[in-house]
């Protein structure tokens, strides 16, 4: 037989190695050919009398194998076809279970490996690199499991993060291996493990330098010809208890199920399906298990949710990563050193993530002090992460021997590239463009980090529009993952290539965005804090309002998050745009609030005076009791399900505005920048995502309705209710 | 339809439930035992003429398990021809018996019945029976469960409940129990618990605390704060219970129902029997309701029981001389006198769980026969008991003095 993917050689023993080897990858994944070859492989191995047993491996010095290829799951491969019927799909799902099941129990009925009149034929697991997700559950259904000694081998199930399960039987050999507990630890938050931990819990029974994985698997399989997996002999027990009836898994699941209600908000179900697996699955034997398993899986990956996050979290957030809207024949750019001009809070931070991606930083500030009081904040990121152990001394201070503060502009004669983070004022951007441009080569891209000037305006002050660009990032920068292009009127192909190829360097999404006020995410987060304070001085009880956001899946309620980005600044803006649109605000209950908590009461934000909240020292934060005097709370109050919708709406209207007038070019672009830039419910898979998953009809009628009960804020655009009349999707009819 | 009537009521006292309790020694098949030979014996009837025999039991398993109720009917002595059920209501089983014992003589089913309970949580410990509800994820998860004692604190929480409250109530919880023994109340159902060579092992309900004061409950500290943390009960509930920031921790073990091994019996007939035996009905049976309610704040339920058994029997809740709510907690108990507007002197009036705990099976049957004994005693007409019960339920049943 050949294959396309594997590799078999027999030796002269008798046993078979399967080496996996996916052509035209730089790691193996289960792809279709590889489940054909895999399961044509194992149905010849069973038949072949003259093969005594066999050992898996990877051909890939990058690994063992990463899983399953998400863009065949999203793509809607497995399970998806909505024609076809359960049975169809179900089957579908279960291919790799039923394969994997075969191999361990040797095609044998369990009741005779159980009575000691039947065996499989050993197969042993050799793992050279990383097994994750079907990578890793490949190597479960293997009878023994080597891997090589290396601490940085990940062992793990990530399904979870993409909101599908651990399906090829993980959920089921996890916990029969290594317990309930470590089982579900693994598999609901999707961290791998490395060998040294997986042997501890009986995952993998030897661990052993790289180049004996093969022979090492080899010697066992020669020394057990006739092998049962633990849980196809009879009295198998679960490692620390399991089952319905055992007192420490009714413990264990109570519990985990209060822990995942706490961390999810019941808006992940693939959590809940997790335990789900793990509790029916571990009171039937395997057999029914795995069943049980595929069935939660199909039911996660028919789910428009999920194929959402799939959509979102990995496909199109990788695509953006490796820079799709990189126009493509732009050589890349190498970015060896790159001056930083400002070392406030923003230019410290792009200073640090500079560094961290590797290349040299001239941080540059009018005043030494403040260049290195900026550098510092690299050495305390530093010094943090190498006291937990996160990073090494020697990289940690090879990554601060980058950073050169200074406040002469000669030192920047030879960046590659300029990032501007100096304070938001025209004049003296002006000035540092002028200065910077001096000095620079003819060539480099110069970067602005603004998040309130327009591009094409600053970009006026330049010799070179065609060479500058608005990089906009976000704060705290080291711990926020979004970056927003902006290019100018005149930014050419160059200046978007070098941003998007810098953006790669430090590891971060970019979304590229149309040059106006606000750009994209500060068009719509603005709105959405307004209405959670118009509700406030409607009465509405304040922790209704944080615990509804939290419901539909914020990180964090949008009063708590008006105290972090400061009563003080909301104030300002609103008082901004009453000036430039020439509106009165006076009579508006949002700006009442503001200048009552800024002007009044002189609770200006967290970090001034408090906001919606207290923030007692030491103690934990807590809404400010003084509230309910200033908003009674209304005797009518709004239902959980019609404060969430209201806060969902005035998120979803202004993202659909902003892809309406053009400030994001794509649906793709507008998911990525609301679920990284302002944390928006991950489980959506983003706001257009949504509106989809909604139907567009629905989104526009409802949003309608909202209007008529709160105002014209909440009127769909006109191109959303065009869209909802020819039937359109924004994703199009095929997603 | 045919009136049912009590004709007696039977409990043992109380007994710690933990290993050191006096009743710990006894089987729980022994504890059933001894209820059912009691209530024979004192009638002087023929127990043939008893027909069926239901008893709450809320741990159904081990030696409570395999329908507890039939084995003590054997063990008694009883004819081979008195069937036995047991039937499980969370904390309202043994109210819940007794309504089945009179259904049926209401029903023509039967002439003569017994409801009653048994539980003895030192030997089958609470929660002993596992259950897919808070087990099952599918079924937590949908449910938002939380452990009673959460669903207690959030009761306080949202019906405005202080720490001193709640505490309040429990000092005077104890003060009437200690109160009704001193002037033996509970004289007339008490059947002193036995050992096997027939010497009593307890006389009296065991963890009474007559000098129980706001001091010595205010050193206590909150028994669910951490389980409200840690795995985040708290935040589980507060999904639900979306308008609050936080739970008001308050229960501890002075103002929550103490664990406690026990068990109690009531002989229901109707009319006819009662004259052929020779027998006096004590109390009538006016009405009987079960609800469901909102599971999560689960402890809510018996304002709606109470609601539904007194339009049942076309009362109004002025009709109500006494009122007795089982203390599983103290804003359980605070939080009904709330909503329906009673005057705590008028609930309760003997004390309750709190003081004398709480033998789950059992409890129902037991404030039954507190009730009918108190309205003897005191020359009321009426009395409601009404028990909360886990997953959201309550039960409720109406009686009325007949002599």
């Amino acid at each position: 037989m050949t294959y396309k993917t594997l590799k078999v050689d027999v030796d002269s023993d008798g046993i078979a190695l399967v080496t996996i080897d996916v052509p035209g990858k730089s790691m193996n994944v289960w792809d279709a050919d590889l489940m054909q070859d895999f399961s044509n492989w194992v149905n010849a191995f069973l038949a072949d009398e003259n093969v005594k047993g066999a050992v898996i491996t990877s051909g890939k010095p990058s690994g063992f194998l990463a899983g399953a290829d998400l863009n065949m799951l999203g793509g809607g491969g497995v399970g998806a076809g909505a024609s076809s019927s359960k049975k169809e799909q179900f089957d579908s799902a279960f291919y790799l279970n039923s394969i994997f099941r075969k191999l361990e129990t040797g095609g044998k009925p369990v009741k005779a490996l159980q009575k000691g009149e039947a065996f499989a034929k050993p197969v042993a697991a050799a793992v050279n690199g990383l097994a994750l997700g079907g990578g890793l559950e490949i190597v479960l259904a293997c009878h023994h499991r080597v891997v090589a000694d290396n601490p940085k081998i990940q062992l793990g199930v990530p399904e979870v993060q993409v909101g599908l399960l651990p399906g090829a039987g993980g959920t089921q050999r996890l916990p029969r291996l290594a317990g309930l507990q470590n089982a579900a630890m693994m598999a609901t938050q999707g961290k791998p493990i490395d060998p040294a931990t997986a042997k501890a819990q009986g995952i993998v029974q030897e661990v052993v330098p790289a180049d004996q994985v093969v022979a090492k698997a080899k010697e066992w399989v020669k020394a057990n010809p006739k092998v049962a997996q633990p849980w196809d002999k009879k009295g198998f027990k679960f490692p620390g208890g399991g089952g319905a009836m055992d007192p420490r898994a009714v413990q264990f699941f109570i519990g985990a199920n209060a822990m995942a209600q706490k961390e999810t908000n019941h808006n992940y179900p693939a959590i809940q399906y997790i335990l789900s697996c793990l509790y029916e699955g571990s009171i039937v034997p395997m057999d029914t298990a795995i069943r049980i398993e595929s069935k939660y899986f199909l039911k996660l990956l028919s789910s428009a949710q999920t194929r959402n996050m799939i959509r979102t979290l990995f496909i199109n957030k990788q695509a953006a990563e490796k820079g799709e809207q990189r126009p493509k024949d732009v050589p890349p750019s190498e970015l060896k050193k790159v001056g930083v001009l400002g070392a406030g809070m923003m230019g410290a931070g792009i200073a640090y993530v500079t560094a961290k991606g590797g290349a040299e930083v001239v941080l540059l500030d009018r005043d030494l002090e403040y260049a290195q009081k900026g550098k510092g904040y690299s050495e305390k990121i530093v010094e943090k992460g190498v006291s937990r152990g996160k990073v090494s001394k020697e990289k940690g201070d090879e990554l601060l021997a980058r950073i050169t503060p200074t406040t002469d502009y000669n030192d920047l004669k030879d960046v590659d590239l300029i990032i501007e983070a100096v304070f938001e004022d025209p004049d003296v951007k002006k000035d540092v463009i002028q200065k910077t441009e001096a000095v620079i080569g003819k060539d480099v891209i110069f970067a602005s980090n603004t998040s309130t000037l327009p591009i094409t305006g600053l970009a006026k002050n330049s010799e070179r529009p065609d060479q500058f660009i608005g990089i906009h990032f976000f704060s705290p920068v080291d711990k926020m993952p979004l970056v927003e292009i902006i290019p100018g009127e005149k930014s050419g192909d160059k200046s978007l290539a070098t941003a998007l190829d810098y953006v790669r360097m430090i590891k971060k999404t970019p979304i590229v965005v149309k040059d106006t006020r606000g750009f994209y995410t500060n068009r719509v987060v603005p709105p959405y804090l307004n209405e959670a304070m118009r509700m406030v001085a409607e009465g509405v009880k304040p922790a209704l309002i944080e615990n509804a956001a939290k419901s539909l899946g914020m990180p964090v309620g949008p009063l708590a998050l008006t105290d972090e980005t400061s009563q003080e600044l909301g104030l300002r803006i609103a008082r901004a745009t009453a000036k430039e649109t020439g509106q009165d605000a006076s009579g508006d209950p949002v700006y009442q609030l503001l200048v009552k908590f800024v002007e009044d009461l002189g609770r200006k934000g967290r970090k001034s005076g408090g906001g919606f909240y207290e923030y007692p020292e030491g103690g934990k934060k807590h809404l400010w009791q003084g509230l309910s005097e200033i908003c009674p709370p209304a005797a009518e109050q709004p239902s959980l399900e019609e404060a969430k919708e209201r806060l969902l709406y005035a998120q979803l209207i202004p993202a659909a505005q902003c892809y309406a007038e053009g400030i994001v070019h794509d649906p793709q672009s507008a998911d990525l920048g609301a679920i990284f830039g302002w944390g928006f419910a991950p489980w959506t898979g983003g706001p257009m995502s949504h509106i989809d998953t909604i139907g567009v009809d629905s989104f526009v009628r409802k949003a309608e309705s909202l209007a008529q009960k709160y105002g014209g804020r909440f009127n769909p655009p006109e191109k959303f209710r065009d869209m909802a009349k020819s039937g359109d999707k924004l994703y199009g009819k095929a997603a | 339809m045919t009136e049912a009537y009590i004709y007696d009521a039977v409990r043992t006292p109380r007994g710690k439930g933990k290993a050191d309790g006096s009743l710990h020694e006894v089987t729980p098949v022994g504890l059933a035992t001894q209820v059912l030979e009691a209530i024979r014996d004192r009638s002087e009837i023929d127990a043939g003429e008893i027909e069926d025999v239901a008893f709450g039991c809320v741990s159904p398993v081990g030696e409570q398990g395999a329908v507890v109720t039939r084995t003590a009917i054997l063990n008694a002595g009883y004819p081979e021809t008195t069937s036995g059920i047991q039937v499980n209501r969370f904390c309202a089983s043994g109210l819940e018996a007794i309504n089945i014992a009179a259904a049926k003589v209401k029903a023509g089913e039967a002439d003569l019945t017994i409801g009653g309970g048994v539980e003895s949580m030192s030997r089958v410990p609470m929660g002993s029976d596992g259950g897919a509800w808070p087990t099952d994820p599918t079924t937590a998860f949908k449910t938002y469960f939380v452990p009673q004692g959460i669903s207690a604190d959030l009761i306080a929480t949202k019906y405005g409940l202080s720490r001193d409250d709640v505490d309040a109530y429990a000092v005077e919880s104890q003060k009437r129990a200690a109160q009704s023994w001193k002037e033996k109340r509970f004289e007339k159902s008490i059947m002193p618990v036995k050992d096997v060579i027939g010497d009593v092992l307890l006389d009296h309900d065991e963890t009474v605390r007559a000098n129980t004061d706001m001091q010595s409950l205010g050193a206590l500290n909150p028994s669910f704060a951490m389980l409200g943390e840690f795995p985040g009960f708290d935040a589980v509930a507060l999904q639900k219970y979306a308008e609050f920031e936080k739970i008001n921790h308050v229960h501890h073990a002075g103002n929550s129902s103490g664990i406690v091994d026990g068990a109690a019996a009531v002989l229901i007939g109707n009319e006819e029997i009662g004259k052929k035996l020779g027998i006096k009905p004590r109390a009538r049976i006016r009405s009987m309701a079960s609800i469901g309610s909102e599971p999560t704040i689960m402890l809510t339920g018996p304002e709606f029981a109470a609601a539904k058994a007194l339009k049942r029997a076309g009362m109004d809740k002025k009709d109500i001389d006494l009122w007795e709510l089982n203390e599983a907690f103290a804003s359980v108990v605070l939080r009904f006198m709330q909503a329906l507007d009673i005057d705590h002197s008028d609930i309760n009036v003997n004390g309750g769980a709190i003081a004398m705990g709480h033998p789950l099976g059992a409890t129902g049957a037991m404030i039954m026969g507190t009730m009918v004994d108190e309205l003897e005693r005191s020359g009321k007409e009426t009395a409601l008991i009404t028990l909360c019960i886990g997953a959201g339920m309550g039960t409720a049943t109406i009686i009325e003095r007949v002599n």
